[in-house]
């Protein structure tokens, strides 16, 4: 196909609402606005991994520790789902981890700020990944399909992520005055940063206009947010919770909660590197990473062996 | 000390191979972030997942055995260090994927030919946990084994730190065969197995994995052995630290 006729097609894609596949003729800049994006999604996977972990080994319950495991174990599949479905635009898995290892490519800013007890991972699992649920249902609708369809496999996941959180929490404010005031000092770290992963407001996002023009973006980051602050202040009153936003109203007009004014300073300096903990988690990972080499390399040249053995045998 | 972890010998029998299970499944969840690959993070959480599992059921039906509410938790987390009586191979640390590897492969293999025999045990929950069991352990053994083949037979480096795998997890392999009091009494019942019955087997696998991955078994005749005793290594005080600290610091409360 020539690359009018592609661009056609293309462009008729986008229009009628249909799927863009990997084989399809696609603008360069949509093709490298998808991998920044697919790529910080399964690195957000895979960084979500520590502050999770962090509490595996000092969960309170077996219970509670076979599900958090489970969970972690679902994220690491997550991150695979979306490596994959990043490598059909031509990238490989390791190029993508060597841009986060050398800091080119990002994750979700949420993943840098610590877990500092057990309640914190129930406001992980009620609040991010409530959030990433919001994210991730719309972008189940993306125009890139293998984008889409990894979506479609990771929002089944994620529902059971958001309840063992809210379970967690369901526990902590049925149980003693100490465990209320974890899940309420949880609630007081976790709330903000949980609204900032919806990103800066649309007119700040430098991406925002083109992705949506291109549906790899269908609904804006201030819609989505607002979408995540309707459903989840009626939850955390439930909980008895407070929420830490002294302007937080109900607008009766609207039907909307209304929030006060997100801390952008602190959105800013942690996107660009000095959150709590951004330096922790790339070491983390690096660490893993370099610690592994000699058994990725002991893995290739075993396979090497093999199929010599099997040439010479043949 | 009384080698009684609780008050009858079936739960005694019942919270030992529960030990060596939420032991492992503590080590193995230590390692979910740190692995060398995705693909082994995932793995990893895997056995962590299953050994936690059987963990969970063994200690649930001591617990009902027992009678005097104690519940599977504070079984679990709620004994001193002392009264665990896990198999001393799982509360090693790993220093690298090797010796991650190197434990998995020596104990799976080992639970294998365990499950196998016990589920046909007479006692119907320990034949059911064991038939499960015996399912993930099999293919537990056929990951962790094809790791120390891959690596004992992979570069130079990866087969020199295999070989040290081995040769550091070997001398707490001989405790898995033997055999006291309380496994003949349960033997005879016809609800535990002797130890010392699946020896023979296990060897028979662990040489054939071995030679498959061109390393050498370890000649290293001393044997090292406690752990059914209550008698560990260092170790295991501090893994129990960080495993119980919820459950020390928050007595009684409900999560
Ligand atoms: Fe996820
Ligand atoms: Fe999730």
């Amino acid at each position: 196909m020539s690359e009018h006729a592609g661009r056609a097609r293309f462009a008729a894609i986008i229009e009628a609402d249909e799927k863009v596949e990997p084989r399809d003729w696609m603008p360069d800049e949509y093709r490298a606005n998808l991998i920044r994006q697919m790529a910080q999604h399964a690195h957000s996977e895979v960084i979500g991994m520590q502050p999770e972990a962090n509490w595996i080994t000092r969960a309170p319950t077996l219970m509670r520790k076979a599900i958090l495991i489970a969970k972690v174990q679902d994220e690491a599949g997550h991150g695979l789902y979306l490596y994959s479905a990043a490598e059909t635009l031509g990238v490989s898995r390791d190029e993508l981890q060597e841009m986060l290892h050398s800091g080119r490519q990002k994750y979700s800013s949420i993943f840098n700020y610590p877990t500092l007890s057990w309640a914190d991972v129930g406001a992980i699992g009620w609040l991010v990944d409530g959030a990433a649920i919001v994210n991730q249902i719309v972008l189940q609708g993306t125009s890139y399909g293998p984008y889409s369809r990894a979506m479609v496999k990771i929002c089944k996941e994620e529902s059971f992520h958001a309840r063992q959180g809210y379970s967690i929490m369901m526990a902590l404010v049925e149980g003693s005055d100490e465990q209320k005031a974890m899940a309420q000092d949880a609630i007081d770290r976790w709330w903000w940063p949980a609204l900032m992963m919806f990103g800066p407001h649309d007119a700040e996002s430098s991406h925002s206009e083109r992705s949506m023009a291109w549906k790899i973006k269908r609904i804006k980051n201030d819609d989505l947010r607002q979408m995540f602050v309707d459903q989840t202040v009626p939850q955390a009153h439930y909980l008895g919770l407070t929420i830490p936003d002294p302007d937080l109203e109900f607008d009766e007009e609207t039907g909307h909660w209304r929030i006060g004014e997100i801390d952008w300073d602190e959105f800013w300096r942690t996107i660009k590197g000095d959150g709590p903990l951004n330096r922790e988690r790339i070491a983390h990972k690096v660490k893993a990473w370099e610690d592994g080499r000699w058994v990725r390399e002991a893995a290739t040249e075993y396979a090497r062996k093999q199929r010599a053995r099997l040439g010479k045998s043949a | 000390m009384n080698t009684l972890t609780t008050r009858t010998p079936l739960a005694t029998y019942v919270v030992r191979h529960a030990d060596d299970n939420v032991i492992l499944g503590q080590r193995l969840a230590e390692y979910i972030s740190r692995a060398p690959e995705l693909e082994e993070d995932l793995a990893v959480a895997n056995f962590a997942l299953d050994h936690i599992g059987v963990a969970q059921h063994l200690f649930a039906y001591a617990s009902a055995v027992e009678g005097d509410g104690r519940d599977a938790d504070a079984l679990a987390m709620l004994r001193s260090e002392r009264e665990y009586t896990n198999l001393l191979l799982v509360e090693q640390p790993h220093a690298d994927f090797a010796e991650v590897m190197a434990r998995q492969c020596f104990f799976d293999a080992y639970q294998v030919l365990l499950w196998r025999r016990l589920s046909a045990s007479t006692d119907e929950t320990i034949a059911g946990v064991a038939q499960r069991a015996v399912k993930e352990a099999t293919y537990h053994l056929r990951h962790s084994s094809g790791w120390v083949v891959r690596l004992g037979d992979g570069t130079d480096e990866s087969h020199g730190r295999m070989q040290h795998a081995v040769d550091r997890m070997w001398r707490f392999t001989g405790e898995m065969f033997e055999g006291d009091d309380l496994d003949r009494e349960m033997a005879a019942l016809g609800v535990g197995v002797e130890p010392a019955d699946l020896e023979e087997e296990w060897q028979a696998t662990v040489d054939s994995i071995l030679e498959e991955a061109t390393l050498t078994r370890p000649a290293d005749p001393y044997q090292a052995t406690g752990g059914r005793r209550g008698l560990h290594t260092e170790f295991l005080g501090r893994l129990l630290a960080e495993m119980q600290w919820m459950q020390r610091s928050y007595g009684g409360l409900t999560w």
